[in-house]
């Protein structure tokens, strides 16, 4: 009887499945992806022909990449306690809000650009 | 459709669903999380898909061109959407101790996914060859 079962004792100092971990992983791959499709739209934005459309579209894309930041770093702070909080509505609605952002910018780029 | 218009209120009345029922396991809500940052994920590589067909496919057509470009936009906006759409759902769901929502949007994805990549196969083929 000296084995120790899940519910004896006070709570572990850490999720037995890294839960909280996982997830802050899988903020840092969507950071990684965003910032990737950040590049491209800046990419796109240099070669812009009337440079008017090519600025407003480095200007949402810079905005929307610093939105993402600071909600995934936000977030990966929030998840740093054993048993976490689940995620607010407002960093989720942000989050797609970015996705948007960068999909208008496509838009405007690949139609006047 | 309605599922989708009712889930829609509900993004922005958080409070109405931490209201309802119980506050699930920790770990139940951090695996929807993933889930949603995963459809994210999803939304931003079709976007970024766009992006690419727009900028390095450029002896395509113009009409070719910003028509594949705006169809994998536009898959991406979608799948963002329904990303937001199903983890609002799935959180509700959760608390409630219903099931979890049932969608038909992967399948929808995936064949749009597939008829797109045989339009660009063909159309890079046809334009290689004339």
């Amino acid at each position: 009887m000296s084995g120790r079962g899940p519910g004896d004792g006070p709570a572990p100092a850490r999720d037995p499945g890294l839960q909280p971990e996982r997830t802050r992983l899988a903020w840092r791959r969507t950071t990684l992806t965003c910032t990737v499709v950040a590049v491209l739209a800046g990419r796109g934005a240099l070669r812009s022909d009337p440079a008017a459309v090519g600025g407003a579209a480095a200007a949402v894309t810079a905005a929307v990449w610093l939105c993402f930041l600071a909600v995934a770093h936000r977030r990966m702070r929030s998840t740093a306690p054993p048993r976490p909080a689940a995620l607010s509505h407002r960093a989720a609605l942000a989050a797609t809000g970015c996705v948007l952002g960068l999909a208008l910018a496509g838009c405007l780029m690949a139609v006047i650009g | 459709m309605s599922d989708f218009l009712q889930g829609l209120r509900l993004w922005f009345a958080p409070r109405r669903i931490s209201e309802e029922g119980d506050t699930p396991d920790y770990r139940f809500s951090l695996a929807n999380e993933r889930t949603f940052l995963a459809w994210l994920r999803t939304a931003l590589a079709l976007v970024g898909g766009g992006f690419a067909v727009d900028q390095f496919l450029p002896d395509l057509r113009w009409g070719v061109r910003v028509g594949l470009a705006l169809a994998l936009i536009g898959a991406g906006v979608l799948c963002a959407v329904r990303a937001v759409n199903h983890w609002v759902r799935c959180e509700r769901a959760m608390r409630r101790g219903e099931d979890l929502p049932v969608s038909r949007f992967p399948v929808l994805l995936a064949l749009a996914v597939g008829v797109v990549s045989l339009t660009m196969a063909a159309v890079v083929a046809w334009e290689g060859a004339g």
